[in-house]
């Protein structure tokens, strides 16, 4: 069955934990938008969501630091943060435990992939699944890529694992949704947290809506971190949805810088 | 440019932000844990006395950072302050 559903929302870690910090205008912007998301989410009947989102020193360290990794896990405990931090209460997410496995073959045809039957889930899959599945009873496909610590794998390398991810997904018989958690540019525990270039974020967004692979892989490591931060890195998360979602077209259904949340409230369906 | 020393700051950040037995014996005896890693007396020394500041200035990753101040007492405002600070002190 084709991919059912397939978009792409920010997951920093102040927006289920201090939503208040926001303007009301902010907010206005913000969570209606992301209701309309868990809308269509729901209307499209999933059997399983794939969840592409950022290692953040959770599951992973120097000493072993995968490019991605497919979690083959039944369930995954989550959040890793404590509760005060986040608002968001210690569950189990089910986990596609087939459909993983399955989709992690065939992806390993194309791209070389780790794989992990002990994923915890952070803020980074947690604040989506909190918005958008609040009983976090639909199974996931939870996918961890190095955002963090360099080398990365190329830019180039997420679009190619995002188009191997839609052959897959395809290919199988449940109805699979997919959806890429991460900022555009931030610059996360740092003194310039707070900053957000909206111009870089825009200009972002503008090649993704169009997949445009040359524009969304031409960025260098290091322009990244100038113009979009440390945080600028989780990019890839997004790239990885456009690669899989080549020629459909997205609704921006919220582009709102919000400060108080170190990021612009950037959330995208993509008509599939 | 992260060096074989720093490494083991930030594995010793690591092991304390995911392990809540390490995170206790650190509370009950700090140099001993402290010992089992490769550090150098200045680290030895910033990490003991939480000095995040210094921690930043050597360039720990602030998600590795971030937790550890939390968990250290320091709240937001002054562990981002901390940062600022120690980076202006560094200018001068």
């Amino acid at each position: 069955m084709p991919l059912a559903f397939a978009a792409a929302a920010v997951h920093a870690p102040g927006i289920t934990g201090r939503p208040q910090n926001a303007t009301e205008q902010q907010r206005n912007a913000f969570f209606p938008a992301y209701r309309r998301l868990r809308e269509r989410l729901e209307a499209a009947r999933l059997d399983a969501l794939v969840m592409v989102s950022a290692e953040h020193f959770t599951n992973f360290f120097m000493n072993n630091m995968p490019a991605f990794c497919f979690g083959l896990a039944e369930g995954f405990p989550g959040p890793s943060e404590d509760e005060p931090f986040l608002k968001i209460p210690k569950t189990t997410v089910p986990g596609a435990a087939r459909l993983a496995r399955a989709l992690a073959t065939a992806v390993s045809e194309e791209v070389d992939i780790s794989h992990s039957e002990e994923l915890v889930l952070d803020h980074g899959f947690m604040v989506p699944l909190h918005l958008l599945t609040p009983d976090m009873r639909l199974p996931i496909v939870p996918i961890v890529v190095n955002c963090l610590a360099a080398p990365r794998p190329a830019l180039k390398r997420c679009y190619a694992l995002g188009r191997s991810l839609r052959r897959a997904i395809d290919a199988r018989a449940e109805r699979v949704g997919l959806l890429a958690c991460g900022g555009l540019s931030h610059w996360p525990a740092v003194p310039e947290s707070g900053k957000i270039n909206v111009e870089w974020d825009r200009a972002f967004l503008e090649d993704f809506l169009a997949h445009r692979l040359d524009a969304l892989t031409r960025y260098t490591e290091e322009e990244i971190e100038r113009d979009a931060g440390p945080g600028g890195h989780e990019v890839r998360a997004w790239i990885v949805v456009s690669a899989a979602t080549e020629g459909a077209r997205g609704e921006m259904l919220c582009f709102e810088p919000i400060p108080a949340y170190a990021i612009t409230g950037a959330i995208v369906a993509m008509a599939v | 440019m992260i060096g074989v020393s720093l490494y083991a700051v930030q594995k010793v950040l690591f092991r304390l932000n995911n392990d809540a037995a390490v995170r206790k014996r650190f509370a009950a005896d700090r140099d001993a844990v402290l010992a089992e890693y490769a550090l150098t007396p200045e680290e030895r020394r910033a990490l003991a006395e939480a000095d995040v500041g210094r921690l930043h200035l050597m360039g720990v990753h602030p998600l590795l950072l971030a937790p550890f101040a939390g968990r250290s007492g320091l709240k937001w405002p002054d562990y981002l302050a901390a940062l600022q600070r120690a980076r202006n002190a560094q200018r001068t």
